[in-house]
């Protein structure tokens, strides 16, 4: 498949959308229901005037923070749980006790602990995203091979090889898995997180313009986290291709034999 | 060949013991139910050998293997290395299994593979690179070092694995039924691979198979095991010369003698026979 091929692929459901969109409230006078020409209008002044770093760069800031935090978190809890049967058998029921717990119903508890502040922004993004990553990197780690497992220790490697060419290279597939689900989770908190008490941020700026009736505003705001969420899923997918190049050209030559 | 050969050592005449299995047993714990896997295995490898170990399937060869390279600890019995008792895996051992598609890391190119061992041996950069070097030369694979191993057949990955244990430079190769899963071309190749790496480098060898004909071609000696709970059955002296090729050795009516021999002997460990005792 050729180059403009593959674009024109990439771009017709969006394009043919944008397109219904646009014809179905070109001529709306309903209030709610603004055209789209408007919305489109109303996006470059209402975000690249200042809003993109008082309310954008602090959202994406939060969200970094409390992503990469539980990645790190969820690996190295993962990791721990994965290698020993005994804590995997004494914390198993726990951890899914507090799996399903939905996050957002933690944020009037944070806020009662950590204030209405970044920290609680952030500790709101952590307690839903670590989930995935944890569960997926226990998976991960005693779902390794057992003969690489042998051979690792027949070559004798220290415990920190071990963990970092046998059992984090071994689990990352898993790993990259759940920090890709992770990443949708960070983004929905971090808007809620900021619906519920923010002085910034794009979840805070959308619902002050559904409050003042700045409908198209609104709209911009949405359009907005979905371009946010492109770009970062955009930015984990050369992340992970450049990471598990190795994992996807073995899945090939398995598929082919 | 101008280069030293890889960890070339004399091949001592008076075969000094490198490793003694002494009345070793394994008994399996499962829930409510034990199994017997190895009842009493005793026999030597002296240094410099190549020994072969053949018996039916099921017999507790990977059992054996297991214990001997300390990946499993035996119930009664044991097993030393260079007058060492076994533990966990000793230095100087290395290990080729028979999942070479399992046994490479696959996030490693075929270089990174070969060179990780040494790496955790602390061997200096310039000494590293030179046995990562001839390795890959001596199995055919100078070529390959960049691939990843699932661009290589299953006969290149098993001769990089095969690479990773010569410049690891042990004392003991063990290898568990390496050439079970490769096609029979690529096998006789790989068959007089390990001979001549034997023979070059004076490394003792420990060679599991269930192939009759195999064990013959390759071993010096050819330890019978019996049925499990397994015991040693016999061995078997491979008096063929000690130049073996592919054609003339396999023609030798000496070789068919001895692959008759053994084959009655895997025959008879089949039916559960066992050596009176």
């Amino acid at each position: 498949m050729d180059a403009g091929r593959k674009i024109l692929l990439l771009l017709a459901v969006p394009v043919l959308l944008i397109a219904a969109w646009w014809a179905a409230t070109a001529g709306s006078t309903n209030f709610f229901w603004p055209p789209l020409a408007q919305i489109a209008g109303t996006f470059g002044e209402t975000w690249f005037t200042g809003r993109f770093t008082a309310d954008v760069l602090p959202s994406l800031a939060r969200l970094l923070v409390g992503y990469l935090a539980a990645v790190v978190l969820g690996v190295g809890l993962g990791t721990a749980i994965g290698s020993s049967r005994t804590l995997r058998g004494l914390l198993e029921p726990v951890l899914e006790f507090f799996r399903a717990i939905p996050s957002p119903v933690l944020v009037p508890i944070l806020m009662l602990f950590a204030g209405i502040g970044n920290e609680m922004k952030v500790l709101v993004i952590v307690s839903g995203c670590v989930w995935p990553v944890l569960l997926n990197t226990v998976e991960g780690v005693r779902a390794l091979d057992e003969v690489l497992r042998d051979t690792a220790r027949c070559y004798r490697l220290r415990r920190r090889s071990r963990l970092i060419h046998l059992v984090l290279r071994g689990a990352s597939p898993q790993i990259a898995a759940g920090a890709r689900q992770a990443l949708s989770i960070g983004i929905i908190l971090m808007v809620i997180s900021e619906m519920f008490a923010a002085s910034n941020g794009v979840g805070f700026t959308i619902i002050q313009f559904q409050r003042s009736f700045a409908i198209p505003q609104m709209w911009t705001g949405i359009i907005m986290l979905g371009l946010i969420g492109i770009v970062l899923s955009l930015i984990f997918r050369v992340v992970e291709a450049r990471l598990l190049s190795w994992y996807t050209g073995l899945r090939m030559s398995q598929r082919e034999g | 060949m101008t280069t030293t050969p890889i960890g070339a050592a004399a091949r001592p005449e008076t075969a000094t013991a490198m490793l003694d299995v002494r009345g070793l047993k394994k008994v399996y714990e499962g829930r409510g139910r034990t199994v017997e896997a190895v009842r009493d295995l005793t026999f030597t490898v002296g240094s410099g050998e190549l020994v072969c170990i053949v018996g039916p399937s099921g017999a507790g060869k990977t059992t054996l293997l297991r214990c001997i390279a300390g990946l499993l600890d035996c119930t009664s019995g044991e097993v030393v290395l260079e007058g060492e008792k076994v533990t966990g895996p000793p230095p100087g051992m290395a290990v080729v299994f028979q999942e070479y598609g399992r046994s490479l890391f696959p996030w490693m190119t075929v270089r990174q593979n070969v060179e990780l061992p040494l790496k955790e041996k602390k061997v200096p950069k310039a000494e590293r690179r030179r046995l990562v070097q001839e390795a890959l030369e001596a199995v055919g694979l100078s070529e390959a070092q960049d691939a990843h191993p699932f661009q290589l057949s299953g006969g290149m990955q098993q001769r990089v694995a095969i690479a990773r244990a010569v410049a690891y430079e042990p004392h003991l190769l063990l290898m568990d039924e390496p050439f079970a899963a490769v096609d029979a071309q690529t096998r006789a190749d790989l068959e007089d691979l390990v001979r001549s790496l034997w023979k070059r480098l004076g490394v003792t060898v420990l060679f599991v198979t269930h192939d009759i004909d195999e064990a013959v071609y390759l071993g010096r000696r050819v330890i019978v095991l019996s049925s499990s709970p397994t015991v040693v059955l016999e061995e078997v002296t491979v008096d063929l010369p000690d130049e073996r090729d592919q054609l003339t050795t396999r023609s030798l009516p000496r070789f068919a003698e001895l692959r008759g021999h053994v084959y009655e002997l895997v025959q008879q460990a089949k039916s559960g026979h066992r050596p009176a005792s």
